[in-house]
């Protein structure tokens, strides 16, 4: 009885997912769905430049990522947050407790007036989060279009091949191609917007920020040219992401060689057992 | 219950005398998983898997104790809470990569130790109430995962919420006020994240009571085996304790190296980036996706698309349940009394061919995009894996011609066994 309400059950289940099928498949056929401009013209983050802190035993570049925190300060945050980040975290960096604190007040955070308890603002601390370009976020939709440019704090993680997909995208502005045009006679740019192939949909509201060398001046004697800026800020923004990636990678390969021991002990321990399992007991 | 031969527990130091006549928690331990309970001699590392779902059950549960300290349940402040735990929190980045890619490893041995089940029919007689028991833990782990997934409060968290309890809302009538109910709004907000963060805490605990009962149930018949015979004999069997106990250990090791491995250099790569981003009600992702190991059901939620009768949505919701509870009625849809599939010629190039593509298939069709060919790629798959449960199984079970089974565990281990030529001789002497 239960094998036949079985066989029903799945019979009626198959028929209908048959059906759907066949419905679906008349509709390819007919009325085959059309490539879109995204689909086609869309570019998979350019994977060229290598960093320091990649692969297994992958380390920090201070160097690059004191440059990379510079282009930061100086162009990004004009107009985006990096609210996850605290000054006093730039220690990893290798900036100095006196360089922190000067750092931090150098910029202004909300605060209150002690004396009347007025809304205020006052220099930041070296605990304070990094403070936001705008004070709120109808203020940075409203200074961008209807678009708050986004918290970059965790930005490398947010999107597949991270790092190299925020140097793909400041590096990646350029005329849209003549073909586009060609295939897609329909896809317009709108006013304020920057075609941008490692975008997801082709078009940013983001100017290039990055455009001219020497826009920001290197202490290192670098040169600062916009594939130079666009790396380092890239590398920046990987540490942002996750400060704990080095160190995760370095407490990996005792735990492995740990394990692996073990799991060799435990093998040969195994077989010492099991010796005494495989002759027939007389 | 146990076999007449086990080892009894003969305690020699006082204290655990004293132990054993006040309480007899030794006792316990020994007939569970001690010299006291005697176990096939002939499993294989596919036996593995049981203990290692345990061992992840408890690892989640220690992990994800510590990460509720550091934890704040509130919309306002969880995705922050999360990222607090990743900076500031002493090891936390630890803490929560192992909770995260320990959900993906626990579910990576349960399909094992579940499609084992499968191949050797686990679920046949005397065994039907530990298979009933595994598919609850099962369900249930499915709902503490979905859960958890949604406490980082990120944008799959948000998304994914939104549409796995949507499918509520397909049940006629009062579907929407269900969601409603479920979610305390009529979106996932704090209400939403509140409970489920009660519940995400509280049912792996429910998860330990029923692994006590699953365990319980199996030694009552005791430990099904590759050859599907059942023990006859005491050298059928060795003791758990060192034979398991060992090879467990060197199982474990080896589990343990590539979660690990995952965890210290890929912690990020069972998960998806848009979770990065904050929970933002207004911003639907292109592709919404849970997490991989829901991928095979989520395929076949999403495989109907034709409103017959009743509409699409309600099929596929209908499809997807169904696709789980079709387990539970397994040990009475497949009648064939030899249970190993070493021994069923048809069943095994069923289970190889069919069921096992058909489940790959799913798993890669439901993390696809919902455009074709994906979707009629996995109707196809659907439409199999409802046959091969529901209808291949039952038939293949009254028309196959079983190969010979070996006579006892013995003989499948040592290529003879003394009691098969004495138990014939002695019958013909009586």
């Amino acid at each position: 009885m239960i094998r036949l309400v079985g066989i029903l059950v799945g019979l009626g289940f198959t028929f209908v997912v048959l059906l759907t099928f066949g419905v679906g498949a008349y509709t390819a056929a007919t009325d085959p769905a059309t490539e879109t401009a995204e689909n086609v013209f869309h570019l998979h983050p350019k994977e060229d430049v290598h960093y320091s802190f990649e692969g297994p035993v992958g380390h920090w570049d201070i160097a690059q990522l004191q440059r990379g925190y510079k282009v930061y300060s100086e162009v990004c945050s004009a107009c985006h947050s990096l609210k996850q980040v605290a000054f006093r975290d730039l220690a990893a960096l290798g900036y100095s407790e006196a360089q922190i604190k000067a750092e931090a007040a150098s910029k202004r955070v909300p605060g209150v007036d002690p004396n009347t308890g007025e809304a205020a603002s006052r220099p930041a601390l070296p605990t304070d989060y990094m403070p936001s370009p705008y004070p709120n976020a109808v203020a940075a939709s409203a200074a961008n279009g209807g678009k708050i440019p986004p918290d970059l704090s965790l930005m490398t993680k947010a999107r597949h091949e991270g790092t190299h997909y925020v140097y793909s995208l400041l590096t990646g502005f350029q005329e849209p191609p003549a073909a586009l045009a060609e295939e897609f006679p329909d896809f317009t740019i709108p006013n304020g917007g920057h075609y941008n192939p490692y975008f997801a949909s082709l078009v940013i509201g983001m100017a290039p920020p990055l455009t001219t060398e020497g826009q920001v001046t290197y202490d290192d004697g670098t040169v600062p040219t916009v594939d130079q800026m666009s790396q380092d800020v890239s590398a920046f923004l990987t540490w942002t992401a996750e400060p704990k990636l080095v160190k995760r990678k370095q407490t990996g390969w005792p735990v492995l060689g740990f394990l692996l021991f073990a799991t060799i002990l435990a093998w040969f321990a195994k077989k010492s057992v099991w010796a005494n399992a495989k002759r027939r007991e007389d | 219950m146990s076999f007449p031969w086990a080892k009894n527990y003969e305690p020699v130091n006082p204290v655990m005398k004293f132990m054993d006549e006040k309480l007899p928690l030794p006792r316990l331990v020994y007939n569970a998983v001690g010299a006291g309970y005697p176990v096939p001699r002939n499993l294989s590392y596919w036996w593995n898997f049981g203990v290692l779902a345990g061992i992840c059950l408890v690892l989640q549960i220690v992990t994800g104790v510590v990460l509720a300290m550091h934890y704040a349940a509130n919309s306002g402040i969880a995705f922050d809470s999360v990222e607090h735990i990743m900076r500031d929190v002493n090891w936390g980045w630890l803490l929560r990569y192992m909770h995260a890619n320990g959900a993906s490893f626990f579910f990576l041995v349960i399909y094992i130790h579940i499609f084992r089940g499968f191949f050797y029919s686990s679920y046949k007689a005397p065994r039907e109430m530990i298979w009933l028991l595994g598919v609850v833990i099962f369900l249930l782990t499915m709902a503490t995962a979905f859960m958890g997934y949604v406490l980082p409060w990120g944008q799959m968290s948000f998304w994914g919420a939104k549409v796995i309890t949507g499918l509520f809302s397909a049940i006629p009538l009062v579907g929407e006020p269900i969601q409603v109910w479920l979610l305390g709004g009529f979106a996932p907000d704090n209400a939403a994240l509140n409970r489920f963060f009660s519940l995400h805490f509280m049912l792996p605990f429910v998860i330990l009571g029923v692994v006590i009962l699953h365990i319980w149930a199996l030694h009552i018949p005791g430990s099904s085996n590759p050859t599907g015979v059942e023990v006859k004999q005491e050298s059928d069997t060795v003791p758990f304790h060192p034979y398991y106990t060992a090879k467990d250990g060197f199982g474990l090791g080896v589990f343990l190296l590539i979660y690990f491995m995952y965890v210290f250099f890929f912690p990020n790569a069972l998960g998806h980036p848009d979770n990065y981003i904050e929970a933002n009600p207004l911003s639907t992702p292109a592709h919404i996706v849970p997490e991989w190991y829901f991928y095979p059901f989520y395929a076949i939620l999403r495989a109907f698309t034709f409103d017959f009768i009743i509409p699409a949505k309600l099929w596929g919701v209908l499809a997807m349940f169904s696709a789980i509870l079709v387990w539970f009625f397994l040990p009475w849809l497949d009648k064939s009394p030899v249970r190993s599939g070493h021994y069923r010629p048809m069943f095994r190039k069923f289970f190889w061919f069919g069921l096992i593509p058909c489940m790959a298939v799913l798993f890669y069709c439901g993390g696809a995009p919902a455009e074709e060919p994906y979707v009629m790629i996995s109707q196809i798959a659907t439409a199999y894996y409802f046959l091969h449960f529901l209808v291949i199984l039952p038939i293949i079970s009254s028309v196959e011609r079983p190969e010979p089974l070996p006579f006892s565990i013995t003989e499948a281990v040592l290529g003879s066994d003394d009691s098969a030529v004495i138990e014939p001789a002695a019958k013909a002497a009586e």
